[in-house]
């Protein structure tokens, strides 16, 4: 029971990283039908960003650990952000009427071009950081077996709730999110009705680049060592995690999410940690083959 | 109102628009009528910009707005019910709405809101259901109702009649007239049902193959017997 716990709280906690960064994928292809394979890049270059204002806070310019961490907070998720935008206007969008196969071979490319930056500029061995926030709390203890849920798992978890509250709200409630959905359902009528689609499109890779951000800052933070390719195996379990929720649905890559964090966490504990990946993504398959839509996808129900 | 001189526009390499002059006056519901294919929607959508025009000017209120984006085109009193009706399938039918309102003033919505549903009391009923599970006849209100949100001064409507039952048809091209008549909207009307299109309009021309070969007062139009032939069954459509 508490080692059940445990790898609850582990697998909630990886998922939810998993979750922010299959948001970006499914947002998208949603509007765009198009696979942003650079994604995963984005989230390893939001990781380095993140170590590297955190370094340079805490030892140049000496600020306290909470200061640094906001500051960043704010870098990795507004150059990210930037980055998405840029790498839309540059690479996406003069192909945006050419064969849909053109701007996925160049996401591969910019994905490439990215990794193998990083790989150059930081170097290719792993880039430490040492605990920055330790300890936690212990739920239960049980002689033989301790469950703890770390500051680091809640910061997660509550920065993961925090933000797919506040994309649900834009999403669902305001116009830009309604703009959004427009275009991801009738481009052209949307533009009809005065939107700017260019717009939405941009905006669209802004938010997705910024969640994938946070989430390279998180996995920073929580695992404390990070290299150039990282972005790679993550970003193919938050595309899984998509598709297994149902590609374009904005909370079937949540639930993607948590589910692909789950699975990987549980099969390590009680299976064997060599083929976690494996049954991930068998599971993939296997969902896939009996639901293709995904578990929350939707065949449209459309008049005419 | 708008006035249309020489414009050609196409598909690629198809063109589809060979020169095509049509004004459209205040206050006016003008019915442009033709065959399949003739090119009714493409003259629609390029006023829009959307294909973009290769030749000639597209005059709104005066102003030249040719070569102008879509969405700068559609924030200058112009709105559009489109071929299909385009309905925001997965988007309530309120949302719809919102949609609609998104180039006007914020200020206006509740009002203008108000006013719509008043016009089609239908939809007033369904403003949590999904657009997308309407019937047809809902989603053509729905779609003429959003295109009416933004306040335009000029109304394009491309063949709202389509599909639908000639009880419901009826319904809607009086409630055309109605905002004609009340709100002073000038419409720009497609139809293939040229029978009540051109009883409802003050003036029309005809379309054959991207070009332009009649036109004149609705009476006119609906007398002449090439037209009564062509394409009006001989009876009443
Ligand atoms: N997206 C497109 N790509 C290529 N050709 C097109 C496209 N849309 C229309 N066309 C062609 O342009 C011509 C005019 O079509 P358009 O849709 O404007 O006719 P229409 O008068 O609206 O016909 P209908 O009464 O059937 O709606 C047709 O020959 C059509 O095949
Ligand atoms: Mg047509």
């Amino acid at each position: 029971m508490e080692y059940f716990l445990q790898q609850l709280i582990n697998g909630l906690t990886l998922g939810a990283i998993y979750g922010l960064v299959a948001l970006g994928y499914t947002m998208v292809y949603g509007v765009l039908g198009m696979i942003n394979f650079a994604h995963g890049t984005i989230y390893m270059v939001g990781a380095f960003i993140s170590l590297i204002t955190f370094l340079v806070a805490t030892t140049v310019l000496g600020t306290s650990v909470p200061l640094a961490l906001v500051l960043t907070l704010f870098a990795a998720m507004g150059l990210t952000a930037l980055w998405g935008w840029t790498a839309e206007r540059v690479a996406y969008r003069p192909l945006r009427s050419a064969p849909r196969l053109a701007p996925l071979i160049s996401a591969i490319g910019v994905s490439i071009m990215l990794q193998n930056f990083v790989a150059q500029a930081q170097g290719a061995r792993a880039k430490p950081l040492p605990p920055v926030i330790k300890g936690g709390v212990t739920l239960m203890d049980s002689g033989d077996f301790v469950v703890s849920l770390s500051w680091m798992q809640i910061i997660i978890m509550a920065m993961t709730l925090a933000l797919m509250a506040v994309f649900t709200w834009v999403i669902t409630r305001t116009a830009l999110g309604r703009a959004q959905r427009a275009c991801e359902q009738d481009m052209k009528m949307a533009s009809l009705l005065g939107i700017d689609v260019d717009r939405v499109i941009s905006t669209t890779f802004v938010i997705g680049a910024g969640l994938a951000g946070v989430a390279g800052m998180m996995v920073t933070l929580y695992y404390g060592v990070i290299d150039f390719y990282i972005g790679f195996l993550a970003g193919i379990k938050a595309f899984t995690a998509a598709v297994l929720g149902g590609i374009g649905s904005l909370p079937g890559a949540m639930l993607g999410g948590l589910l692909i964090g789950l699975i990987e966490a549980f099969w390590s504990a009680y299976f064997s940690i060599e083929y976690k990946d494996v049954a991930t993504f068998s599971i993939l398959v296997a969902v896939l083959v009996f639901r293709p839509t995904g578990l929350l996808g939707q065949p449209d129900v459309e008049k005419i | 109102m708008l006035r249309i001189e020489g414009l050609q526009s196409g598909y690629g390499r198809i063109q589809a628009l060979h020169g095509i002059d049509i004004a459209v006056t205040e206050g006016e519901i003008v019915a442009l009528v033709g065959a399949n294919g003739a090119g009714k929607t493409t003259l629609l959508m390029t006023i829009c910009g959307n294909p973009r025009a290769s030749a000639g000017k597209v005059w709104l209120a005066g102003e030249d707005i040719t070569g102008l984006p879509t969405h700068h085109i559609m924030r200058r009193g112009l709105a559009h019910s489109p071929e299909g009706r385009r309905i925001f399938p997965r988007m309530s039918v309120l949302e719809n709405l919102q949609m609609g309102a998104a180039r006007g003033d914020p200020a206006h919505f509740a009002q203008d809101l108000e006013r719509v549903l008043d016009l089609f009391p239908r939809l007033k009923e369904r403003l949590a259901q999904r657009g997308g599970t309407l019937s047809g006849g809902e989603q053509q209100m729905l779609a003429i109702g959003r295109a009416l949100m933004s306040r335009p001064k000029i109304l394009l409507l491309d063949e709202p009649s389509l599909g639908l039952a000639p009880l419901v048809v009826r319904q809607i091209f009086e409630i055309v007239a109605e905002i004609n008549r009340e709100q002073g909207v000038t419409v720009f009307l497609v139809e293939q049902n040229a029978f009540h299109a051109l009883k409802l309009a003050h003036r029309g021309y005809v379309m054959v193959n991207g070009k332009v070969t009649m036109s004149g007062s609705g009476a006119e139009l609906l007398a002449n017997e090439e037209i009564r032939a062509h394409y009006l069954g001989g009876g009443h459509g």
